[in-house]
């Protein structure tokens, strides 16, 4: 979250935050519905437009600042986080957000994800996943099921796939949550948690590529199969889940089980601690588990939120704790250096 | 009383040369802040390996420091050594070829054991067998005289004891070139001032070899080297790396940005990284990011966000930053790129210097991708180059590379540093809204076709810029044909008329002739000198040095042509030389040098000559 004051508070509506650009996403995009949840939650924040800049890399996902009325820069493949984190270093003060999918963030910029979670600079990276290249038209992605028949893999895919939740756990990320495009209450409620929370924010954005890659959240999006393929977490809630929510997650020492309400009590069941590592681990793994036999849900909302001091704030804090030590800038004598000699 | 003889001397080149724990850097930098202090040019370039700590005693392993020093005008660390300190038979056997014919060797006879000569490949001992004749040879056991100068101080091990060699061999050298301790001394009560043992131990070995010149009477000879006629003003000795860090401090001071520096470690660039980061009292943002790309990608996040970006490092690093210049480049925002540009390709030769990265600052991205290229001469015109780089980049918008290298990086000289009231300005200014509220145009151009520079946070400039193809003034993607064509000639037209604004290109020598001796970057100290030798022979030749290698100054084209001949000395494969033939239709003439070390003196003169035919 990024301190900003404000002479007045600024009343800003959603349309204040559309550009002038045609949005040219294929009809039917799940990027559209994104584009509105975060136009919707922008003016909640209180600051002004030019006080949040968007960043973001290469992919359909990464068009995103062009249709966003703020300062915006269009990077380049995989290092909208490196850029984002450059940003932030100097200017503490803005509020500013990654936009990347998951060829960008997950591929070719992996690395810089990593360590800009590792760093904890204050940033909201959203991530939207749509377990598919669609800019360069159907390749498989780093998020794509093994077997995956796509452009490039005519046989299906041999690679195995991230889980981009255990990933950001993994890379000590202090803000983890998952959301999708379909659900515009919940991730508007994760987009605010993402501003709010002060370190990086890693929201993964389950995302349908209606081109390329169809139906493949289907089972958590759509009304028929939703309640029976996803639980929402909730701090300090137990997880409960189902049609009828007639079946709940119940721990067996560190192994997830599905049980039946008919054979437990809701005080059995797993209590979700936003703040315990080790369970946002177990969670980060529960849809893995399906085996045919039992159906594990697939968990949305916050994993796992932390505290631990920014980048920028320890940055800020050590220039300040040099600078009084150092004392004020003397640039003449920086320049003379320790010893010096007169030619007459 | 042995009677002593006091010669004096012009210029002297000394090698110290050892195992790579030896100590040699730390000793070859005393003498030459002891020969600055004392009022000498001088010009240094330290040679070390690769491997920190290779195996010790092998070939590999000798760690060397080259110190030119005298009461003239000092241009390079010199040709050859007139005195060769070899602490072992390999620092020997690599460096006597460097020593000229009459040369003094001061040899540690007790790297000359079995063991020494084996690792070093002699299959007898060079001491002995002839090898050296026509050499003065100085023999002392320095580890048995160390060792006896420091017997009774307990507190230290046999390991430790030898470790303080080397201010034995510096003592020895202080007495023979006349110098004062004063300064090394103190040097050690800083350095050692917790370590009371340690630092008895140093200033035992350094009077003991002092004392030993002085009371031995097998050393009749002492030299001088007075002061050199230098400019009247305050000096200090600087390396080039240092040079350039204090360079973009005084840019972020004189234009009051914040300076952030991106960069992943790398040799020969890393010290810049080093010394910035202990500058945090002038805001001076320091980042060591997870990669180069991260390094370079991070500094743009930081120009985007209204300050000075930097980012440095060396030829491999450049290649991974490649595809983020392109970036910079079509965002047009002011950011500085330094390589310290060290022998390729690939991994190639890192600890060794070369200047062949010109061509890959020049055209070395995707599409038609323009920027101005700049390159410093020597270790203290880091700091100016640097400087102009950056208000280069601030004042025209774009993305400049700054080249040095490796031997600029580690080499020093004395610096008539200037104050900080006699820098130029850097103005920065920052886009301000339209007072009549009109959208803000990111990419509309004044007369230098240069773009306003709008700071996040600035209410009314909300704007979106990035790698796509952009439409002139609106800055909206355009895949519009004409569009195109236009903005890369706009790009490139910008980056020309920098020309403008920047001085015209100098001559030294006459102004017509037989030849022109055309330079860039490392290499102006050794054309510098081997012109001045071929002016005193008589040729009619004179020396250009570029610091802008694009745009290239206004004159630059004119003055080729008032000479015969144009001869452009590089240590890469003829790079420059296919440029300037390029763009200027002139059958220029290249002298190469692959080797990783730089031109000599004579070999220039030598081939200069065979140029003039």
């Amino acid at each position: 979250m990024a301190e900003v004051t404000t002479e007045q508070p600024v009343k800003l509506t959603p349309k204040d935050f559309q550009t002038d650009q045609d949005v040219r996403w294929c009809p039917g995009c799940g990027d559209y519905s994104i584009l509105k949840q975060v136009h919707t939650i922008l003016p909640q924040l209180g600051i002004p437009r030019e006080q949040l800049v968007f960043v973001s890399g290469i992919g359909c996902s990464s068009r995103f600042p062009y249709y966003t009325e703020t300062y915006g820069l269009h990077g380049i493949h995989g290092r909208a986080t490196a850029i984002a984190a450059g940003l932030k270093a100097t200017r503490p003060e803005l509020s500013v957000w990654v936009v990347t999918g998951d060829g960008d963030a997950l591929s070719i910029g992996g690395n810089h994800l990593i360590h800009l979670l590792r760093r904890n600079f204050d940033i909201n990276v959203l991530m939207f996943n749509n377990e598919i290249y669609g800019l360069t038209k159907g390749q498989y992605s780093p998020t794509s099921p093994e077997g995956m028949v796509a452009k490039s893999t005519p046989y299906g895919s041999l690679d195995h796939p991230f889980n981009p939740i255990a990933l950001a756990l993994g890379a000590d990320a202090t803000f983890v949550a998952r959301s999708m495009d379909r659900d515009p209450a919940h991730l508007q409620q994760m987009l605010l948690r993402c501003y709010h929370h002060p370190g990086t924010s890693f929201l993964e954005i389950l995302q349908n590529c209606n081109i390329y890659n169809d139906g493949a959240f289907e089972l958590f999006t759509e009304k028929a199969t939703k309640k029976a393929h996803t639980v929402f977490l909730e701090h300090g809630k137990p997880l409960v889940f189902g049609e009828q929510q007639e079946k709940g997650i119940r721990l067996d020492g560190f192994t997830p089980q599905v049980v039946s309400l008919s054979d437990y009590s809701v005080d059995d069941l797993m209590v979700h601690d936003e703040n315990d590592i080790n369970k946002a681990m177990i969670l980060s793994r529960l849809f893995e588990m399906n085996n045919g036999t039992v159906t594990y849900p697939k968990p949305f909302g916050v994993f796992y939120v932390r505290k631990r001091t920014t980048y920028e704030q320890a940055l800020q804090k050590q220039m300040e704790q040099i600078s009084e030590k150092l004392g004020a800038p003397d640039l003449n004598k920086l320049l003379r250096g320790r010893e010096t000699w007169i030619v007459d | 009383m042995v009677k002593r003889t006091i010669e004096r001397l012009e210029e002297v080149v000394i090698k110290f040369a050892g195992d790579s724990g030896d100590g040699m850097q730390l000793t070859g930098g005393q003498f030459t802040n002891t020969a600055a202090l004392i009022g000498n040019d001088l010009g240094t370039f330290p040679d070390f390996p690769a491997e920190i700590r290779a195996p010790q005693g092998t070939l590999a392993g000798v760690s060397g420091f080259q110190l030119n020093f005298g009461s003239k005008e000092i241009y390079t660390p010199g040709d050859q050594c007139d005195v060769l300190v070899a602490m072992n038979a390999a620092a020997l056997k690599v460096n006597l070829n460097f020593l000229r014919k009459g040369g003094t060797i001061i040899v540690n006879t007790a790297g000359f054991d079995a063991k020494n000569l084996k690792l070093a490949g002699y299959a007898d001992n060079p001491l002995d067998n002839g090898t050296l004749e026509g050499y003065n040879v100085i023999r002392i056991d320095i580890t048995k005289l160390t060792r006896e100068a420091t017997a009774d101080i307990t507190e230290l091990g046999m390991k430790e004891k030898d470790r303080c060699k080397n201010m034995f061999v510096l003592g020895f050298l202080y007495w023979m070139f006349d110098r004062p301790m004063d300064h090394t001394l103190q040097m050690l009560q800083t350095k050692f001032a917790k370590n009371p043992a340690v630092l008895e131990a140093n200033v035992r070995a350094l009077k003991a070899g002092y004392h030993y010149g002085d009371t031995t009477e097998t050393f009749t000879t002492r030299y001088k080297v007075d002061k050199a006629p230098m400019a009247p003003g305050e000096y200090r000795n600087i390396m080039g790396n240092q040079a350039l860090a204090l360079g973009l401090v005084a840019a972020a001071q004189k234009s009051g940005l914040k300076l952030f520096l991106g960069s992943y470690p790398i040799t020969p660039a890393s010290d810049i990284l080093h010394e910035l980061a202990r500058y945090k009292n002038f805001g001076i943002i320091t980042f060591q990011a997870e990669d180069e790309i991260a390094g370079i990608c991070s500094a743009i996040g930081a120009s985007f966000g209204g300050n000075i970006g930097v980012t440095t490092t060396s030829g491999p690093g450049m290649a991974l930053k490649t595809e983020a210049i392109g970036l910079a480049v079509m965002l047009e925002i002011p950011l500085v790129i330094c390589n310290i540009q060290r022998g390729g390709p690939s991994t190639g030769l890192p600890t060794k210097t070369e200047q062949a990265d010109l061509l890959q600052a020049l055209y070395g991205r995707n599409g038609e991708c323009p920027l101005p290229v700049l390159a410093a001469c020597s270790p203290a015109d880091c700091f100016s180059a640097v400087y102009e780089a950056v208000r280069i980049a601030i004042h025209h918008m774009t993305p400049v590379i700054f080249l040095s290298d490796g031997y600029l990086a580690n080499g020093s000289e004395p610096w008539r540093f200037p104050t900080a009231e006699q820098l130029p300005d850097i103005p920065v200014r920052f886009a301000e809204p339209a007072s009549d509220h009109s959208v803000f145009k990111p990419y509309l151009r004044d007369e230098r076709l240069v773009r306003p520079w709008a700071r996040p946070g600035t209410k009314g400039l909300e704007h979106r810029i990035g790698g796509l193809e952009k439409e002139d003034f609106t800055g909206n993607i355009s895949y519009e044909p004409e569009n195109h064509e236009h903005m890369v000639k706009v790009r490139e037209e910008k980056v020309e008329r920098i020309a403008d604004f920047i001085p015209l290109q100098t001559v030294e020598g006459p102004e017509r002739g037989e030849a022109l001796v055309l330079g860039w970057g490392g290499t102006y100290g050794a054309i510098k000198a081997a012109v001045t030798q071929l002016q005193q022979e008589g040729y009619r030749i004179a020396q250009a040095h570029l610091r802008y290698l694009k745009p290239f100054p206004r004159n630059l084209g004119t003055l080729l042509l008032s000479y015969d001949k144009v001869i452009v000395p590089e240590i890469n494969n003829g790079q420059l030389v296919k440029v300037i033939r390029d763009k200027f239709l002139v059958p220029a003439v290249g002298i190469n040098k692959i080797q990783g070390v730089p031109f000599t003196k004579m070999e220039l003169v030598q081939r200069i000559k065979e140029q003039l035919g």
